[in-house]
């Protein structure tokens, strides 16, 4: 993942800690290039905000190190990190005036007054904030207060910004609208982010790469389009975009192809990913778009082994629709993508439907050990 | 309907009346009456045995006589230093207590600066006397570690009413600052300690201005009992304690002049309403806010 | 009058006071209520008393200003005795009005040393009625420390090498005991207003002047007591009681009669104005002035009382200690005349002076 040519801007070895007997970051290892958007998405409580704290400063790592820029990080203090982070929950600073938020790195740095108010008004510009210097914090919005937290980092022209889910306490409009806004902020700024997320499509959208965490590990490390066409495990398929999840036992392993037999004794078959043998219990992933619908079995693809099943409801969302169906022999329940041309927009309740997919595109994994 | 509607509504007036009765009963009777009557007395004069005529002649002496605004002034300024004081050493205890312990051991930080409270005001100030008089156990100990060569006597002295002063004023700073200092977010604390801030500029940009309140409250309660406080001044100042409110236990008690004392007390109520409302000022705080914190 | 509401509020207090105090009882009658001095009504003699009786006593501690200053706040309310000294009770009696007067017919009176009678008759007698009656009577004199020091007289107090180890207290006595002994009787100038004035200020001075000899001003006996027991006071103006009670315990400490003369107290009896027993009192009265009650009281005390042949009774050691202090008996002691009222104002400028001087 490492930038080509120059030195990373962070790198990370085996870094570890522990709180007690629970061991929150597990000898992590990982690189961000310079000028990139990295993400780190994982389920709550896996550890993201230990690791950026420990990026940070505030937390004293138990073991591995940090470099930033090339500069070992071990025995320097957080106020004088090339890092700044933007909190979970903003902390702006309520005693002051926003442009006195924005202008209080610069205060700690020895700026003079006249010179730092002049910066912070200009980055308030530059986060489309211009002449709500004066006023307080408490009387912006939550998106205004967003940017103002993101500008008062970046004003101090940081090497590295951290980013902890800052869009978490947004509501969902303002949060899809913040997205894009972050990715802008980013390029135009260039500044590195480091950007912690629960949620897989925010990590998606806005990252050139996605380090996936589970358990104080990264299950996986690689741009958005890896993870998504080409989980490295059965979890990174389950988290990362919406899929079908196929429990059961291998029949057969046929070159990269594995026979899976589902509890109802339904057969579908996947490609293979990791060792698996007969006779071993199994997951398999088929994302909604990767199956095709047909009223009848001629209308789908030819070569492919058609399923059948029954329309539990249509669930309409744009070009996000999809239906909601129930296989006949396991009785699952599937979700399947509706093509956009609006051709299945008259589906009813309980009619009987057709499915198939390509077995390159469904993924088998051996089943993980049950996790606590 | 209406008709009951509206003897509820009458009789849930009178229960309130009732409720608030004794409360404003002792404030009437016990604050403001008195205090009326002390106003009162203090604009008369005896002129003959049971005779009093209206007159300024309380103020006169008290302005006239350099002795008594000496001791109200130094009454006041010793006051504010105790003020200062109280601030200086409550403030780390209270950012431990609201801030570093955890559970068990912040209860146990409150339970300390508790327990000079579980004994009358009288015994705690005679302990101090006998920690600190010449053949106490201070003294004592002082000759012991080879610091003195005799021992000396550690009363008398303003310092110690000071510390006697401190010493009892410290729980009333203590509890509105753990107030103000706990609602304080810490990730703000990390956010300017992120942002390149420092132990001391943290302190002033961000965790004093928001303290404020709390600050200002414990100030505010502490200079009042220790401008009010009797007992600690004389006993620890001995024969140089010159407290305010000696000198009007003295008019009332031991000169029997009434007028005199009545007067002293509405100066030095004037005094502390004036210094509350100057720290107010000085801090930019609103009375209500602060009293909410205290 | 304008301080009703003031003493509405004070009554509300002491009303509250004393129903959490007592407990709930019939008759006040059977109840005598008495204001005095630390010593004075010893729990055996209120036992007896009682026994006969059926009379229970209530005892409130106190000291001479503070009895005055409670009698005024409730109009001489609250308590059925009082015992202020005798000088004490004529001023307050024409200021504040807070006496009764004595109906002689109820006392035997022939059971009263007669000369403290008379003394107590010219002192508090006003309008032609008689306010008070003697009960106790002791002097104020010199304690020192023999191994430490050796004074003779008041002004001794302020030797140079006594500085930080004397005490007095900071009240009148202390200014009729110094201006004795610079040579001038204070109480011959009590009509006197200015030649009074002129005296009391010279006496503060020499006071303020003094004022680093004296390691505090106090204001109970026992302050005195520890710091005269503990080694850290050396010499002192104290009642004899006191100073005999130290040099019982150690014989190094010695009360004498000073060169000036040492003052005579005598506290008496006296009837608040609003006592509601006022039969209990003349009945409580009659009672100690038994010799043989009498001279339990003395034994409490240390003192001497008014009662006829109660001295006859008194403690050998305490008769001893007496004949050693005061080898001529009673010549060189002054009584205290009775304080005119408006004396004290001038006395009470100049102990705040003394108290802020450096
Ligand atoms: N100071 C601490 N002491 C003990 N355990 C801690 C401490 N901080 C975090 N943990 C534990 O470490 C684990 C990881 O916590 P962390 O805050 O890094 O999770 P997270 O991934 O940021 O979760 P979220 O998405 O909910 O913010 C959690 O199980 C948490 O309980
Ligand atoms: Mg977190």
């Amino acid at each position: 993942m490492a930038a080509t040519g120059a030195t990373p801007d962070l790198q990370v070895r085996s870094l570890s800690k522990r709180f007690a007997t629970h061991l929150a970051v597990d000898a992590l290892s990982f690189s961000v290039a310079r000028g990139s958007f990295f993400s780190i998405l994982g389920p709550s409580g896996c550890g993201k905000t230990t690791l950026l704290r420990m990026i940070a400063g505030f937390i004293q790592p138990d073991g591995g190190d940090i470099a930033i820029g090339g500069r070992d990080l071990a025995q320097v203090a957080p106020n004088r990190r090339p890092v700044n982070m933007v909190f979970q929950h903003l902390a702006l600073f309520p005693m002051m005036s926003v442009a006195q938020n924005v202008a209080f790195g610069l205060a700690r740095r020895g700026v003079g007054r006249a010179e730092r108010l002049r910066r912070a008004e200009a980055m308030l510009e530059r986060v489309g904030l211009a002449g709500a210097g004066g006023k307080r914090t408490d009387e912006l919005s939550g998106g205004q207060r967003q940017r103002v937290a993101i500008a008062r980092s970046l004003v101090l022209e940081p090497t590295l910004l951290l980013l902890d889910e800052p869009l978490g306490a947004l509501d969902l409009k303002l949060r899809e609208h913040m997205k894009v806004e972050l990715k802008q902020l980013q390029s135009a700024f260039g500044t590195t982010f480091v950007y912690i997320t629960h949620d897989q499509s925010e990590a998606l959208v806005l990252s050139d790469h996605v380090g996936v965490m589970n358990h104080g590990r990264f299950e996986q490390l690689g741009t958005p389009q890896e993870l998504y066409y080409s989980p490295a495990t059965s979890f990174v398929a389950d988290f990362v975009g919406a899929n079908n999840r196929l429990a059961g036992k291998a029949l057969s392993v046929a070159g990269s192809l594995v026979e899976l037999d589902t509890s109802g004794g339904w057969v579908v078959r996947a490609r293979g990913h990791g060792a698996i043998a007969a006779g071993a219990a199994v997951e398999a992933f088929i994302r909604p778009e990767a199956a095709m619908l047909g009223r009848t079995p001629a209308e789908l693809p030819a070569g492919q082994t058609v399923h059948s099943g029954e329309v539990i409801s249509v669930l309409f969302d744009g070009a996000n629709s999809v239906v909601l169906l129930r296989e006949s022999r396991s009785r699952l329940q599937l979700r399947i993508a509706l093509p956009q041309t609006g051709a299945y927009s008259d589906l009813q309740v309980g009619a009987p439907i057709c499915f198939s997919f390509d077995p390159e595109r469904a993924i088998c994994f051996p089943a993980r050990a049950a996790h606590a | 309907m209406p008709e009951t509607a509206v003897t509820a509504l009458w009789y849930r007036r009178l229960v309130l009346a009732l409720l608030l009765a004794p409360a404003l009963l002792w404030l009437f009777a016990l604050i403001i009456l008195p205090h009326l009557d002390l106003a009162l007395l203090s604009f008369r004069e005896r002129v003959a045995p049971r005779q009093y005529v209206v007159s300024l002649a309380q103020y006169r002496t008290f302005f006239g006589e350099p002795l008594y605004w000496h001791v109200f002034v130094r009454t006041a300024l010793l006051s504010a230093l105790a003020t200062a004081l109280t601030l200086l050493v409550a403030f780390p205890i209270a950012w431990i207590i609201a801030k570093l312990a955890r559970g068990r051991m912040s209860a146990l930080l409150f339970v300390v600066c508790l327990i000079p409270f579980w004994v009358s005001e009288t015994v705690r100030t005679l302990g101090w006397m006998i920690l600190l008089r010449e053949s106490g156990v201070l003294p004592a100990l002082l000759v012991h570690l080879g610091i003195t060569r005799q021992p000396v006597e550690l009363l008398y002295h303003d310092a110690t009413i000071l510390v006697g002063l401190v010493y009892t004023s410290l729980l009333f700073m203590v509890v509105p600052l753990v107030g103000s200092l706990e609602s304080l977010d810490n990730a703000l604390i990390e956010a300017a300690y992120d942002l390149g801030g420092k132990g001391w500029s943290i302190l002033r940009e961000i965790v004093i201005p928001h303290a404020a309140p709390g600050i200002t409250a414990g100030c505010i309660v502490v200079f009042m009992l220790t401008l009010g406080n009797y007992l600690t001044p004389t006993l620890l100042g001995g024969k140089n304690s010159q407290w305010f409110t000696e000198q009007i236990y003295t008019q009332f008690i031991t000169r029997f002049n009434w007028e005199q004392g009545a007067a002293f007390g509405f100066l030095l109520l004037a005094l502390s309403t004036a210094m509350v409302w100057l720290g107010l000022k000085i801090s930019g705080q609103r009375f209500s806010d602060v009293m909410r914190r205290a | 009058m304008i301080s009703s509401s003031a003493r509405c509020a004070l009554m509300v207090f002491l009303a509250l006071g004393l129903l959490a105090g007592t407990p709930a009882r019939a008759d006040a009658a059977k109840v005598l209520r008495i204001i005095t001095w630390a010593d004075y009504v010893p729990a055996e003699v209120v036992a007896q008393f009682r026994k006969e009786t059926g009379i229970q006593v209530e005892v409130t501690l106190s000291n001479n200003e503070e009895m005055i200053s409670k009698l005024r706040a409730t109009g001489g309310a609250g308590f059925d005795l009082a015992q202020p000294s005798q000088d004490r009770i004529l001023g307050a009696q024409q200021e504040f009005g807070i006496y009764k007067p004595l109906d002689t017919s109820k006392v035997r009176l022939d059971e009263f040393v007669p000369e403290l009678l008379a003394t107590v008759r010219t002192n508090a007698t006003l309008g032609g009625r008689l306010y008070g009656l003697p009960y106790v009577w002791g002097t104020e004199g010199l304690v020192y420390n023999s191994k430490r020091t050796r004074i003779s007289d008041y002004q001794d107090l302020c030797k140079p090498e006594l500085r930080g180890r004397t005490a007095v207290r900071l009240k009148r006595p202390t200014l009729m005991a110094f201006a004795l002994a610079s040579g001038t009787n204070p109480f011959a100038l009590y009509g006197d207003t200015k030649a009074y004035t002129a005296l009391m200020q010279q006496v503060g001075k020499t006071l303020a002047a003094c004022k680093a000899n004296f390691r505090f001003f106090y204001d109970n006996k026992d302050q005195l007591l520890n710091g005269m027991r503990a080694g850290e006071i050396y010499a002192a103006m104290m009642w004899d009681s006191g100073g005999w009670a130290l040099n019982r315990e150690n014989p190094d400490i010695k009360f004498i009669n000073p060169r000036s003369g040492a003052i005579a107290w005598m506290d008496t009896f006296a009837l608040p104005a609003r006592g509601r027993n006022d039969a209990g009192a003349y009945a409580w009265i009659n009672f100690v002035m038994r010799p043989e009650i009498a001279a339990k009281v003395a034994r409490s005390i240390g003192n001497f009382t008014a009662a006829r042949g109660a001295d006859q009774l008194m403690d050998p050691r305490i008769r001893a200690q007496f004949a050693a202090t005061f080898p001529d008996g009673l010549k060189n002691i002054k009584w205290y005349p009775a304080i005119p009222s408006g004396l004290e104002e001038i006395e009470g400028g100049v102990l705040d002076r003394v108290k802020a001087a450096d």
